[in-house]
Order: structure tokens, then C-alpha cells, then sequence
């Protein structure tokens, strides 16, 4: 069962534990700077932090002992362009996954502006995936809350390593069944409100803010998209629109039940130009049939002047599907045990928050 | 050998300035630095080569920032600063604390 939460957050990592009544901070790294994303290896169990140093750019730090020490290692780059072109260069490493069971030491990365890229090495040495960088419609894409789109989910899948999806923020949702070679956009079904109504489902720009996959019922996923909220039940073939859940169907993060597809969580906030929770009032919202029918979750959640917005990864949920973490961007941690029927507050004001994941140390 | 002198929010990578290096254009100077301390790269230089968008370099106090060129004659007794351009970014630059590399138990 997790034991640890990784918040990456505006001023560093923090890595809480159990202690007893509720999580605590057991360690801190990197104070001061940026931790866009965390991930713990649970193949060698390696943790790495990408930090955003601004003037300095995106940085991939490692560490072998679970945060007593770190290594700076290589962050992914862009190729050289052309003599007279104007190159691209990282600008954030967004989301840090593990590959398959079987590929050790490798490593996605998704990145601002718009390329995934592939370690072999845990982080050595770093390869631009090639074929997704020049798919066509990769013109079409565009920034989403950023100047250069972005991918910023990654999902190795677990009946197969080969078989991965990406979400790119603008740039739609693409899988590839060959390890990469090839890509093909999936998002029948999605639609962007923010876009003309002819250019309204296009592919190529929607905006999934976050996807996510069932790993026991692979064949589910589900979608916190700028316009709204998506699931699939067919492996991606089809997204089925849920039209109404709770106060919003606005947000960045949603988390899914390790085993039963049905069962999903979001964060919901006022729309696009506003993103705050309606009311001041701050809740989950979950469903457990599909989106059919919604719960509102607020017990142990702050329900006036509430101005705590949920980022993209600032949610997840552990591997018995009953533990939730979730981390705001004023630097509130909540924690739930029962499923997020209830929650507490971690008593520590945390600054605000980029990232929450399970783990077990 | 020009001397060069960095932000203070280099000073985990540079522990001990000035650096002498010797090259005749600050792309030489910069080549040379590199050589010496090769993790300084990627945190003045983008990934084309280029110094990144919010670091800029002082060449006997001329301004050079990321539009510029590194081809500047640089001369023996120049001084080289390597500095964060005041001129936005995202985030701000905070070198880690209180050491570097080294988490901290609570």
C-alpha cells in the first residue's frame, strides 16, 4: 500500500508520510525552486524531480536514495535545427513516466514545447520521439496556459509496453502501438467549445488537460478537457462527452479507480476565464457509473472563500482505489482515505502545488 | 585570459569566479569555459546553441542577451559577465538551499 506522497511544488519537493492521524512531511529537496513533475521508479525504484529554473531553463535531477542525495542528470533536448532555422528548446518537462516492466531504465518524458522524448539510460541521455514531432497536423497544434503546446500525460500501457498515449494541450490525444514508430490521433468524439464551430472537432486541437487510464480495465479512460469532461470505453476508438457533473465540468485534473473504470474524480472550477470553485466552495466531484450520476464531495474541504484550483497533476489516487491526494495552488494537501467521501487538510501550508503522487518508499 | 563573473545564482555551479578563459569571440570564451566547467552549459546556453532567453552577457559592459550574437571580439584583459536578464520569465531563479543536491529531513 502507498506510503508516500511526492507534492512537486512552486518551491521544491516535499515528500509526506503517514503519521498516524494523517500525512506529515518526512523530507524536503530542491527548496526554492520549481518541481513540475516527480516520478518514483517503481522498477528500480530511482526517484527523479524536473525542475523549471526559469532563467536556467528545465532541469531532471536523480536520486537512488529516495531523497537523501541527488544527481543532476541530463534533461531532454531539442535537436539542432538548420543553420539559419530557428531552432526549439525546452522550455518545461512537464510529466516524467517509467516505460513497461520489461524496459528497465527507460523512461517518457513529455515537454513544453510539444516533444516527447524517450531514455534508455534513467535519464543518461535523452532521444526526441521523431515520428510524433513530425506528424502533420503537429502544425495545428498550439499553447494551452502556455506559449508552445505541451504534452503532459504519458500512458505506457499495461498490457503492453508499445502501446502508448499522449495528451498534448493543444494538440489532441495520440497512441502509438509500435513503441513510437508511428502515431495516430484518437479523439472521435471530442469537441472544443473555445474554437470556431467548424473547426470545433478537429483533432488536432482539442485540449485534454489531463488523461487517464483504468490499469486494471486498460480499456477505459477518461478526460478532464478545457470544454468539459470525456470518457472511453473502447480503447479509444470513441469519446463519449459527460455533459453535467456536480458545479462544473471545468478543470485540470481528474484521477481514475485502479480497477474499475466507472469510477473517476475531478476538481472542478468556474470556467476558463475564472478557475476558481464555484461559490468559493471547494469539492470533488466523483462518479461511479460511468458519469451517469455524480457525487459532490465536500466533507473536510473548505466550503467558503475558497480560492484553491486543482493543477493538472495535483491529483491522483493510490492503487487500492479508497486513497486520494490532491494538492492546490495555495498550497493546500488534502488527503482522503474512504474514497474522498472525506478529507484532511496536511497542516503544513505547502506552497502551491504542481504535482501529488502515491508511492511507496 | 579575460575574466568572467557570474549572478550569484550560479554559485553552485561556480563555486570560484572569476573563471580566466581564453578565446577571442564570447562563443570562443564561452567554448572554453564549457571545457572547464561542463555543467554550466545548459544553464547559460539553450539547446540551440543560443544564450537562453533571460540570460544575458556583458562584454566590458556591453549588453549581449539571446537575440544577440555570441561573435563579440572578446580581448585578453576583457571582463565577461554572465547574468540573469531582468526581464521576466515565468519563474524566478533561485539557486537550491541551503545545499545544494542535499535533501533535508523535517
Amino acid at each position: 500500500m502507498a506510503n508516500r506522497i511526492l507534492a512537486g511544488t512552486r518551491k521544491g519537493l516535499f515528500i509526506l508520510k503517514p503519521d498516524g492521524r494523517g500525512w506529515t512531511v518526512e523530507r524536503t529537496a530542491f527548496l526554492g525552486s520549481p518541481v513540475p513533475a516527480v516520478l518514483h521508479d517503481g522498477r528500480d525504484g530511482t526517484l527523479y524531480a524536473s525542475l523549471d529554473l526559469g532563467h536556467f531553463g528545465g532541469k531532471l535531477h536523480r536520486s537512488d536514495d529516495f531523497g537523501e542525495s541527488w544527481q543532476e542528470v541530463a534533461a531532454p533536448a531539442y535537436p539542432k535545427a538548420g543553420e539559419g532555422t530557428d531552432g526549439d528548446s525546452l522550455k518545461l518537462l512537464w510529466t516524467l513516466e517509467a516505460g513497461g516492466p520489461g524496459q528497465k531504465g527507460t523512461l517518457w518524458a513529455g515537454t513544453i514545447p510539444g516533444g516527447l522524448f524517450v531514455s534508455r539510460d534513467r535519464g543518461e541521455t535523452w532521444a526526441l520521439n521523431e515520428p510524433l514531432w513530425n506528424v502533420p497536423e503537429r502544425a495545428r497544434w498550439f499553447g494551452g496556459g502556455y506559449d508552445k503546446p505541451g504534452i503532459h500525460s504519458v500512458l505506457v500501457d499495461p498490457r503492453d509496453e508499445n502501446r502508448i498515449t499522449v495528451g498534448v494541450s493543444c494538440g489532441g490525444v495520440w497512441l502509438t502501438e509500435d513503441g513510437g514508430r508511428s502515431w495516430e490521433i484518437r479523439t472521435r468524439g471530442m469537441r472544443a467549445p473555445y474554437m470556431p464551430p467548424d473547426l470545433a472537432e478537429d483533432g488536432a486541437i482539442q485540449d485534454p488537460h489531463r488523461v487517464v487510464q483504468c490499469p486494471g480495465k486498460p480499456e477505459g479512460y477518461w478526460i478532464q478537457h478545457h470544454g468539459g469532461i470525456f470518457r472511453s470505453t473502447d480503447d479509444l476508438e470513441n469519446w463519449q462527452d459527460v455533459p453535467s457533473m456536480g458545479p462544473s465540468i471545468f478543470g485540470f485534473a481528474v484521477a481514475v479507480h485502479p480497477k474499475d473504470p466507472e469510477t473517476a474524480w475531478f476538481a472542478p472550477a468556474i470556467k476558463d476565464e475564472f478557475r476558481y470553485p464555484v461559490d468559493g466552495k471547494f469539492v470533488v466531484t466523483r462518479t461511479r457509473d460511468g458519469g451517469r450520476t455524480t457525487q459532490v464531495l465536500s466533507d473536510g474541504l473548505p466550503q467558503a472563500s475558497s480560492y484553491d484550483l486543482v493543477y493538472r497533476h495535483g491529483l491522483d489516487v493510490d492503487e487500492t482505489g479508497d486513497g486520494l491526494a490532491m494538492g492546490s495552488t495555495s498550497g493546500g494537501v488534502w488527503t482522503s482515505a474512504d474514497a474522498g467521501d472525506s478529507w484532511t487538510l496536511l497542516p503544513d501550508r505547502l506552497p502551491p502545488v504542481y504535482a501529488v503522487r502515491f508511492t511507496t518508499a | 585570459m579575460a575574466r568572467m563573473f557570474f549572478t550569484q545564482h550560479l554559485r553552485r555551479l561556480v563555486p570560484h569566479e572569476p573563471v580566466e578563459v581564453t578565446g577571442a569571440t564570447l562563443r570562443a570564451a564561452l567554448d572554453d569555459l564549457f571545457r572547464q566547467l561542463p555543467a554550466l552549459r545548459s544553464y547559460v546556453l539553450d539547446d540551440q546553441g543560443r544564450l537562453r532567453q533571460h540570460v544575458c552577457a556583458f562584454v566590458d559592459d556591453e549588453r549581449i542577451d539571446f537575440s544577440g550574437t555570441l561573435d563579440c571580439k572578446v580581448a585578453p584583459e576583457s571582463e565577461i559577465y554572465v547574468m540573469q536578464a531582468l526581464s521576466g520569465g515565468k519563474t524566478w531563479p533561485i539557486a537550491f538551499s541551503p545545499e545544494p543536491g542535499k535533501g533535508s529531513s523535517s
